[in-house]
């Protein structure tokens, strides 16, 4: 299939570039809606290689790019289970998305991030997964988890390592204050950050000047740039289900899940 | 003007271009959530822009319980 229309995300291919779109409100959290239809769409990405030379990730929702978990699912269904299946639900929950995120990770396709407000979390996370990061100025970067109790679950930690001086990592998750664009440029994450409005213009002008290069060259280059650090996800999901089952990350769940503001992670 | 008015200044000035309200009706004590009628994500919002304006990083946890214009000068001012 070259486009798909969900209820979540879309996906399209022209002109060699596959576009996927995130259309979830409030700010695409990633529940299992979300996670059916990227399983769907990484599905559907191996029929692409031959026809394209890029991917584009990006929010066609005016919040954000992607405010991470959808936690309030997350807490709703593990109450609704006892602890031994909530902790066997939360693996496979993250394991399943670490699936998605490592096959576009190593995807032999040159992969582009175009960001624009809250990129939280998960989210923060999806970014990272690609090559290169396009920020809209207002973009805003953070992870909140320890806020909850919890750690980064969708391979947020290991692929910072892979990317950022350990002091940046360090400032990042255990202050989980909030990064501008600018400044994740700076640390060196983002490649390009541009006016408001313009993040999938420029990811677009980016991706058509990847098509003038030879594609095999492309990914023999970014296989030997951009190593997956396969043990230390794994390592990540073991902590995260561990740290998962404290009644202290439940209590914090909870009050999350109950708040009545619709962005109760932010500051 | 001192250099904390004129921050103060800057601030209600951004303010009421961007969140269209009249400059006027735009006092330093007041809660800004209230008269800008903004919610979390919107004082995201704001807190990028100012960020961007003064050419400054602003720790969210700086501005927990910050609800005023005064006050949000303040944090800004030292960090100027």
């Amino acid at each position: 299939m070259k486009s798909f229309h969900g209820q979540a995300l879309s996906w399209e291919l022209k002109d060699g570039v596959v576009e996927l779109a995130l259309h979830r409100a409030p700010c695409n959290e990633i529940g299992s809606l979300t996670l059916e239809e990227l399983e769907k769409f990484v599905e559907d990405l191996d029929g692409f290689h031959d026809e394209a030379h890029a991917l584009i990730i990006y929010s066609e929702v005016k919040a954000g790019f992607c405010a991470g978990a959808d936690l309030r699912e997350l807490y709703r269904r593990s109450r609704e289970m006892d602890r031994r299946d909530a902790a066997h639900g939360v693996r496979d929950y993250l394991e399943r998305i670490h699936r998605v995120l490592n096959t576009i990770d190593a995807s032999p396709l040159t992969t582009i991030a175009a960001v624009h407000g809250v990129t939280f979390g998960g989210g923060f996370e999806l970014a990272l997964v690609c090559d290169l990061i396009i920020a809209d100025k207002m973009a805003r970067f953070c992870f909140p988890e320890l806020r909850l109790g919890l750690i980064p679950g969708f391979g947020g930690i290991p692929r910072l390592k892979r990317d950022l001086g350990n002091a940046v990592v360090r400032d990042l998750l255990l202050t989980g204050r909030s990064f501008n664009a600018t400044k994740v440029q700076q640390v060196g994450l983002v490649s390009q950050v541009v006016a408001e409005g313009e993040a999938l213009r420029v990811a677009r002008a980016t991706a058509a000047q990847l098509g003038k290069f030879d594609r095999r060259t492309a990914v023999a280059a970014k296989r030997f740039i951009k190593p997956i650090p396969y043990e230390e996800l794994r390592e990540e999901i073991d902590i995260f289900c561990e740290l998962f089952m404290r009644p202290a990350v439940e209590a914090g769940l909870r009050k999350f899940a109950e708040s009545e503001d619709a962005q109760p992670y932010l500051p | 003007m001192t250099a904390s008015k004129q921050t103060l200044e800057e601030i209600l000035n951004l303010a009421a271009v961007h969140f269209k309200v009249p400059r006027e009706k735009l006092t330093s004590d007041d809660d800004f959530f209230k008269t800008l009628g903004i919610d979390s994500l919107q004082a995201l919002d704001l807190l990028t822009r100012l960020e961007n304006h003064f050419h400054i990083e602003l720790p969210d946890y700086e501005l927990q319980g910050v609800s005023d214009f005064r006050t949000l000068a303040e944090r800004i001012q030292a960090r100027l």
